[in-house]
């Protein structure tokens, strides 16, 4: 006789699945928001898994900076191809270039703020309805506070302090036309959770997770790849160390760390005893205490 | 305790085969919520530098004394600012037993709702009591708000021991009037335990400072609560989410019904009764992917195949022909309200029970709940923010539903308002 346990991380993907599966029989039009990094990856993985033998039935959109690292890229075309599906591409230098967005300058600059309102021209002129996101709740303090089911206003606004309050697991999907939910499957996953979950699944990743031999160089005690994407001061040379990714997003604001971990399993045993969180060597969230929260309220990620 | 050393390398089997137990946390301000999650977060190694760093420098920046540990959940700007917790945060550790899921929910009256949706899909309760106040009318209404909403298992924590001398008498006295107010929940399994949040006292390691207290930490408590029967394994229920129909040529002829098994179990071989059409059919596949199940049970998300070609769209359900649950379009039910328009007699609103949308009028308000002493209203029938009545409901099409006593799933429903689209009201089938 069966116990009927669940494991957690079979629980894990149950609820994401049933929230994939919600959105697109509630919903008109979703799309999926692709990073490139493991959570999107992984909700890739979700979305195949959620619609078996069928295929995934909404496209892909990624927002794309132009400071990609090369894999990312390579990796996102194979995806694309073998599962089938759409791919929607939103340029930020095409959005530089016709003046919709400028630049930022100075030593600092990032393309990372430019992307909220290139994700928000895709979805307005796509009239996506949904974007799935693959962030999670434990990655961040403002994102502690999501729901799975987002709800953002004409404007893609999230207010934080007026929240609808999700109860149980029947997702209110009411909005108004111009409005839009981010929905987040693995709102309830951590980052131990996703390594131990890649690792199950043997869900393909970039090699960019595993160590490798890369030039970088040292900028506020965060290592980044030397690349002509930053303005560089004379002092920042670039160094040939063994590192990998932790996190991975555009070039400018993903921070690398020294590591011999070449294998999932050796992934997972460097999560385990790291001393500081992913988002740790993020450029972006260190502006200031509430950075994430004020882009998110912006309809940022 | 064995998740204090450093973990060098993890067990990936163990860690593959841990079960989740999912909590909220509740208590008035300044009980100490936060600092509680913080102190569980922080020994149980949760914390890393970065965030421990930026901890310390909030901490200064806002003058106080130690490391502030509440400023961990307290995500928002004006969270930090106010030293308030204003919405719902989600928490998460693991220890080699177990991995958690926190709902930290605040405590203002006016926040009431946030308390709703963290208990209701919580496992546990934890009720927070300083022990200098005793239990005040925040612990009846949260306790009250645990029990409606069908927790099992509740963990009183008198936290604050430290200013009150780590007296005995003061703990005994507060578990003793809980008792009395709490035989008329309906929480079997209650738990009380002494604590101070802010010095660590029996959350994590046994205290030293209260030699008196037999009982386990409030950590050993949360790892050995007994949850796997709290599922109900006995109705089966299958609310269908989503038809697949590949229309490809490898499966071509592939219609599977896709949604989350709610309660009891299917195998491959069973007969099925789908509802609304009372047809019956055999069950000839189950499957996640490309994974074909012998069983499944709640909470799995798969999807069922059947021998016979019955009409069955999104929002039916499928449950077995000897164990059906209730139907009709005449619905009672308790209601917490959470929207500041008050509720509407006559009013109509649009409802979402399992995987059904459907509309309602609001045929009868019959009492209000008093929750600090679980008398009934029945001279003010005005249901508004933070109410809790018994009411009656006419659906458009009828539901297919079990008592939320015996089915948190197929007993609940939410009420959305037309006209702003918010949820505002969460309903529990009587």
């Amino acid at each position: 006789m069966s116990s009927f346990n669940l494991t957690h991380l079979k629980q894990l993907e149950a609820e994401a699945i049933f929230v994939i599966r919600e959105v697109v029989a509630n919903l008109e039009k979703p799309v999926l928001l692709f990073s490139g990094g493991k959570d999107s990856i992984t909700l890739v993985h979700l979305a195949k898994k959620a619609f078996y033998p069928g295929k995934i039935p909404f496209p892909l959109l990624h927002i794309d900076t132009g400071h990609n690292f090369e894999e990312t890229i390579a990796f996102r075309d194979s995806l694309v191809q073998e599962i089938g599906a759409k791919l929607i591409v939103g340029s930020v230098q095409d959005a530089i270039d016709q003046g919709l967005v400028k630049e930022e300058t100075g030593y600092n600059a990032s393309r990372n703020a430019l992307q909220t309102a290139v994700l928000l021209k895709e979805l307005e002129e796509g009239k996506f309805d949904a974007a799935f996101g693959g962030a999670r709740r434990d990655e961040e303090k403002a994102r502690a506070k999501e729901r799975f089911f987002s709800h953002r206003d004409e404007f893609s606004q999230w207010d934080p302090k007026n929240q609808r309050p999700e109860l149980w697991n029947l997702f209110n999907t009411k909005k108004e036309i111009g409005e839009h939910f981010r929905i987040f499957p693995i709102s309830n996953w951590t980052e131990m959770d996703v390594w131990q979950y890649i690792a199950l699944e043997k869900i393909k990743i970039p090699n960019l997770y595993f160590s490798h031999k890369r030039k970088v160089f040292s900028r506020d005690g965060v290592l980044l790849s030397d690349s002509e994407f930053f303005n560089k001061r004379e002092s920042e040379t670039g160094t040939e160390k063994i590192i990998r990714f932790r996190t991975i997003g555009d070039v400018t604001c993903t921070g690398a760390i020294e590591s011999n971990a070449s294998t999932l399993e050796e992934i997972i045993n460097e999560v385990a005893a790291a001393k500081i969180t992913e988002r740790g060597g993020r450029a972006d969230d260190k502006r200031s205490e509430a950075a994430m929260e004020e882009r998110k309220k912006q309809g940022y990620f | 305790m064995s998740n204090q050393s450093t973990i060098e390398t993890v067990d990936t089997k163990a860690y593959l085969d841990m079960d989740l137990l999912r909590f909220t946390t509740a208590g008035s301000v300044d009980d100490g919520k936060s600092t509680l999650i913080g102190r569980l977060m922080y020994d149980t190694k949760q914390i890393f530098e970065d965030q421990m760093d930026a901890i310390e420098e909030s901490s200064k920046k806002r003058g106080d004394e130690n490391i502030n540990l509440a400023l961990l959940t307290d995500g928002l700007k004006a969270e930090r600012e106010q030293g308030i917790t204003i919405d719902v945060a989600y928490r998460y550790f693991a220890t080699p037993k177990r991995k958690f899921i926190i709902a930290d929910t605040p405590g203002h009256i006016q926040y009431t709702r946030n308390m709703i949706t963290g208990a209701s899909t919580a496992n546990l309760a934890i009720i927070l009591v300083d022990a200098r106040h005793g239990i005040i009318e925040q612990t009846k209404r949260h306790s009250f708000i645990a029990s409606l909403l069908g927790i099992k298992h509740l963990v009183l924590c008198v936290n604050k021991m430290d200013l009150v001398g780590y007296e005995e008498s003061i703990f005994e006295d507060i578990k003793k009037q809980f008792d009395e107010f709490s035989s008329r929940l309906e929480i079997a399994d209650i738990h009380y335990i002494p604590i101070s949040a802010l010095k660590g006292d029996n959350v994590v390691d046994k205290s030293s400072n209260m030699e008196w207290y037999a009982g386990g930490t409030l950590l050993y408590t949360l790892e050995n609560v007994h949850i796997s029967s709290d599922m109900n394994h006995i109705d089966s229920r299958f609310p269908v989410q989503w038809v697949i129909r590949p229309h490809s040529d490898q499966f071509h002829d592939y219609r599977g019904f896709s949604g989350r098994v709610e309660s009891g179990v299917f195998k491959p071989g069973d007969e099925v009764m789908a509802l609304p059409s009372g047809f019956t059919s055999t069950i000839k596949s189950i499957h996640n992917y490309t994974e074909q199940l012998e069983e499944a049970f709640a909470p799995m998300s798969v999807s069922i195949t059947l021998n016979d070609e019955i009409d069955i769209s999104k929002g039916d359900m499928l449950v077995k022909p000897n164990n059906v649950p209730q139907q009709g379009q005449d619905i009672e039910l308790m209601v917490c309200w959470m929207s500041p328009k008050k509720l509407q007699p006559n009013g109509k609103y649009t409802i979402k029970h399992t995987t059904k949308n459907a509309r309602c009028i609001i045929k009868e308000v019959y009492y209000k709940v008093d929750i600090n002493t679980l008398h009934r209203i029945e001279d003010n029938l005005e249901i508004g923010m933070n109410d809790i009545g018994r009411i009656r409901i006419r659906t458009t099409e009828p539901l297919f539903y079990d008592t939320y006593k015996k089915n948190r799933a197929t007993g609940s429903l939410i009420i959305v308002d037309e006209f702003t689209n918010e949820t505002a009201g969460a309903g529990m089938i009587i």
